[in-house]
């Protein structure tokens, strides 16, 4: 804290200063600047519960999937056909399946698939979205129309059909149903990053950059992509709730995650067959689809209201 | 004389750009449709099962392997085998399903039906209750009508359908026993309407069968009920904020000023300018539905084409699947089409 002074020792004074010294707007270093916009919206996640609870959910979800060993004391494929679909008690607090594995085990280690599937698919897509995206808004002419009917075309498949037949012709297997959501997931991304690119297209400072003799490339990564930034990261957390259920759809329909992969989707599929027995069996996974992919759109919608303001 | 003229020539240019406006829509859409065929040809030269071998079976000699690998015109360049495989499709042959040994095109017209009557029912619930309650949270903002739709809304968006039918099959069959455990109709009802609509709730009605179309009525009520719930989600959302963004406008402020009431300034003046991006949004709230048709046609065993796309999924049943997905593809863009031709009837600006 070499920029504040005043600096009282005790601890609560430290906090107040350091506070004030975030909010302070009279900045002194860009890193001053830096800390503050990103403290004011911390600030305004705190103030915001319903999108603090889905950010407190998904730093869970992070959390459970890193730490799964530790969580559970039993093995998420050990089979034990002797305790074949108990009902949750004490020990098994989910109950067990029909080979007598534990559920709430089989949930912890699913959210480490959900968060596989869902951080990866959001990894292939958003460079693949923008740049197609930000090329069509900054070429224009026919680059645009050939791009921009590509993507009208995916865009006219209902995504779980279309997902369903890449991954019927990729095969089952869970990198597959990685591969055939982002092949549904980025057109939406491309036209949010087309519209955001055309809005600046004919900016002043793009347009002095292409004076400057700046090639696209350089104008698309250094200039578009810190303004794109905000509304995409938005849209990509958004986005994580419907990859959530779409992966929970090809599971439950047999295509994705394969048994005995332990994947909420699939696991929620072969409870259907003891439903009227074991209601556990569907309704923990379902309920645990369910919460996850509501904190994401809570979070989105208040990351929203931060960063995206002339959305909201 | 030279008005005449004048107006001669500003009718025919009306004309022109009219025909010109028609080329290119005809033309978005057609290379829509090819787009959609270079997929579902795409995906159909991906699948991993060797499609000579699905014919002659595995024991067969290598001759014979060739003779049906020729037959079958794999050895001809890919855009011949696109070219024959479009004329394939114009002519409405999709293959054989060898799963029920049918036609798939005549497979997916018995099982069509089925899919239309869940999704259009699902569609008027969801229109029918989302867009009401999205106007009332938009008038009554900040209120606790807003924050229940809020709630509404974010739960259809983040709920798995597949759970939410699972979750009403054991509560409403198993525990309460209230609705039947899936199908379309009660076996005893079962072949006794033949209808023109194919549709059973719409024939019994038109027959004055009551019996059937009680039982109709009774299996689709919990399917179209949660598939209208997903619907009521999304356009409850939109219609809100289309309605906030009428009603932020001056025009409003001038009616409100006037001394006009609450009422016709919603109803007469912001409903009316809303109703074209109803249109679309209903229209896309139809296309999103078919996503959840596969799901929950699987759940309740509904007879439909999702439930025909996932057992032949299951069979590896290529030509259904593929036939299925262009069907569902194709009505996507339909429907699309659709709701821009009646927007050109009901917006007089894009006239």
């Amino acid at each position: 804290m070499t920029q504040d002074p005043g600096s009282s020792m005790t601890k609560s004074g430290y906090f107040t200063d350091l506070h004030n010294w975030l909010i302070n707007e009279d900045f002194t270093s860009t890193r001053q600047a830096r800390l503050h916009k990103a403290y004011v919206a911390w600030l305004s996640l705190l103030a915001n519960p319903l999108a603090f609870a889905g950010f407190a959910v998904v730093i869970a979800l992070v959390i459970i999937a890193a730490l799964a060993p530790v969580l559970t004391v039993y093995d998420p494929y050990g089979q034990d056909l002797t305790m074949a679909l108990k009902a949750p008690s004490a020990n098994h607090w989910f109950g067990t399946d029909e080979f007598g594995r534990d559920v709430y085990t089989r949930i912890v280690y699913g959210a480490r698939t959900t968060l596989y599937i869902s951080i990866l698919v959001t990894v292939i897509v958003a460079p693949i979205g923008f740049v197609i995206g930000a090329s069509a808004g900054y070429l224009g002419g026919w680059v645009d129309v050939v791009l921009m009917r590509v993507t009208d075309i995916f865009l006219s498949f209902p995504s779980l059909v279309l997902a369903l037949a890449f991954s019927a012709a990729l095969g089952p297997g869970i990198e597959n149903a990685v591969i055939a959501i982002a092949l549904t997931i980025w057109p939406p991304i491309a036209r949010l990053a087309r519209a955001e690119t055309l809005t600046f297209r004919n900016a002043d400072f793009v347009v002095a950059a292409e004076l400057q003799g700046a090639r696209m490339g350089r104008i698309l990564l250094r200039h578009i992509v810190p303004l794109c930034a905000p509304s995409i990261i938005v849209r990509l957390t958004l986005n994580m709730s419907s990859i959530i259920l779409t992966a929970a759809g090809l599971g439950f329909l047999g295509l994705g995650a394969q048994p005995p992969m332990a994947e909420w989707g699939a696991m929620a599929a072969a409870g259907r067959k003891y439903l009227l027995d074991a209601w556990w069996l569907t309704t923990i996974p379902g309920l645990a689809i369910l919460v996850v992919s509501l904190a994401f759109n809570l979070f989105g919608d208040g990351l929203r209201d931060i960063l995206d303001p002339r959305n909201a | 004389m030279s008005q005449t003229i004048e107006t001669r020539r500003a009718a025919s240019r009306k004309l022109l750009s009219a025909g010109r406006k028609l080329a290119t829509s005809l033309a978005v859409i057609a290379t829509t449709l090819l787009g959609l065929l270079i997929i579902t040809f795409v995906v159909g030269r991906m699948i991993p099962a060797d499609p000579v071998i699905a014919v002659v079976g595995d024991q067969a000699d290598q001759a014979t392997y060739d003779r049906v690998y020729k037959e079958m015109g794999l050895d001809r360049p890919l855009y011949v085998q696109f070219g024959s495989y479009l004329a394939d499709i114009v002519r409405l042959d999709f293959g054989q399903s060898h799963v029920t040994k049918n036609q798939v095109a005549s497979d997916l017209a018995r099982v069509f039906p089925a899919t239309l009557e869940l999704a259009t029912l699902a569609t008027i619930i969801g229109a029918g209750f989302g867009v009401p309650l999205g106007i009332l949270s938009a008038v009554r903002k900040g209120t606790w009508v807003d924050h229940l739709a809020r709630i509404v809304g974010l739960l259809g968006h983040s709920t798995p359908i597949f759970w939410i039918g699972t979750t009403v099959i054991l509560i409403c069959y198993a525990n309460l026993g209230v609705i039947p455990a899936g199908g379309r109709i009660d076996i005893y009802n079962e072949g006794l309407v033949e209808g023109p609509t194919n549709s059973l709730i719409i024939d019994s009605l038109l027959a004055r069968e009551w019996d059937v179309f009680w039982s109709a009525l009774h299996h689709v009520i919990a399917p179209a009920l949660i598939l209208g719930y997903a619907a009521m989600a999304y356009l409850s959302r939109m219609s809100r904020s289309f309605m906030l963004e009428q009603l932020r406008q001056e025009y409003i402020l001038t009616a409100r000023a006037k001394g006009l009431g609450t009422r016709p300034i919603i109803w007469r003046h912001a409903f009316r300018n809303i109703r074209v991006q109803l249109l679309t949004v209903v229209a896309l709230a139809y296309c999103g539905l078919l996503d959840g048709t596969v799901l929950i046609e699987t759940v309740f065993s509904w007879p439909g084409l999702g439930q025909y796309l996932t057992s032949a999924l299951f069979f590896a049943d290529m030509n259904a699947v593929l036939g299925s997905v262009l069907l569902i593809g194709i009505i996507s863009i339909a429907i699309n089409l659709l709701s821009d031709i009646v927007y050109r009837f009901i917006d007089p600006r894009t006239r």
